[in-house]
């Protein structure tokens, strides 16, 4: 599914990076340790994280993740979003938890 | 393919330009159509070089070199260097402050995700004159590129 499709499907609002949102989602990865993400996230994985500085932004790139979604309407700073256009990462915002985020994905077939 | 080496320089607590030499690494091995697996790899390698070098030191630079067998990142900080080589590589150690924890580093995964990523790595250190890290991934037929 693409990163746009499930995006609009489940309300997430979307802050930058909209140049990425044509990429797919494969998975699905819930951390806010980075060096674990490093280590365990797959490409495609949409990140969802209220890790909300720059360096995520570098992170999800390096990795080649779906998108980055932020969970509970957690405010993002400036820098992150300028990095996240630059990149096109895209970086979504929900007011949903990390779970009610992950339950909406994996009942449009990711699983 | 003949060799070829860049240098950037890293420096500390610059956390919004921290990833960004890790990037540059990432687009010339792609650039050089390396296999997408070793990129990974040393992606993830020298990200947490370069996060190393933000974190806990005073600045340094990050070496790449590509040479027809081996992709070799070189980290050379400036100190304070690492008191116990063997408990850092240990997963979950860190010296990290709380201020670096709260943004989600600190995880005491560096080294190991360094070690896991590479064929070979070497640390050497010491209190005073910082740290020395060579990390190497070999390159076999086909995962070359042109």
């Amino acid at each position: 599914m693409l990163v746009r499709d499930a995006g609009e499907k489940i309300g997430l609002k979307l802050l930058a990076g909209e140049a990425g949102t044509s990429r797919e989602i494969t998975g699905v990865y819930i951390c806010d340790l980075l060096s674990w993400v490093m280590a365990h996230a797959g490409k495609g994985d949409a990140w969802i994280t209220v890790q909300t500085h720059a360096n995520i932004v570098a992170v999800a790139a390096l990795l080649e993740l779906g998108c980055i979604i932020i969970p509970e309407g957690v405010e993002v700073e400036e820098d992150t979003l300028r990095k996240a256009e630059d990149e096109g990462v895209p970086v979504y915002q929900s007011g949903l938890s990390a779970y009610g985020i992950a339950k909406e994905l994996y009942r449009m077939g990711i699983e | 393919m003949e060799d070829i080496k860049y240098v950037f320089d890293v420096k500390k607590d610059d956390f919004v330009r921290a990833g960004e030499t890790s990037s540059k690494v990432k687009k010339i091995l792609r650039e050089l159509g390396i296999d997408s697996s070793i990129i990974r790899k040393i992606s993830i390698a020298a990200y947490e070089a370069e996060m190393n070098i933000v974190i806990h030191s005073t600045g340094g630079q990050i070496v790449l070199e590509i040479t027809p067998g081996v992709i070799r990142i070189t980290a050379n900080d400036r100190g304070p260097g690492i008191a116990d080589v063997e408990l850092a590589m240990k997963e979950g150690y860190s010296t990290a402050t709380d201020r670096v924890r709260e943004m989600g580093f600190g995880a005491g995964m560096g080294l190991p995700n360094m070690k896991r990523c590479s064929d070979r790595l070497y640390v050497t250190s010491s209190e005073g004159t910082g740290t020395h890290i060579v990390i190497e991934v070999d390159l076999k037929a086909g995962e070359q590129g042109e």
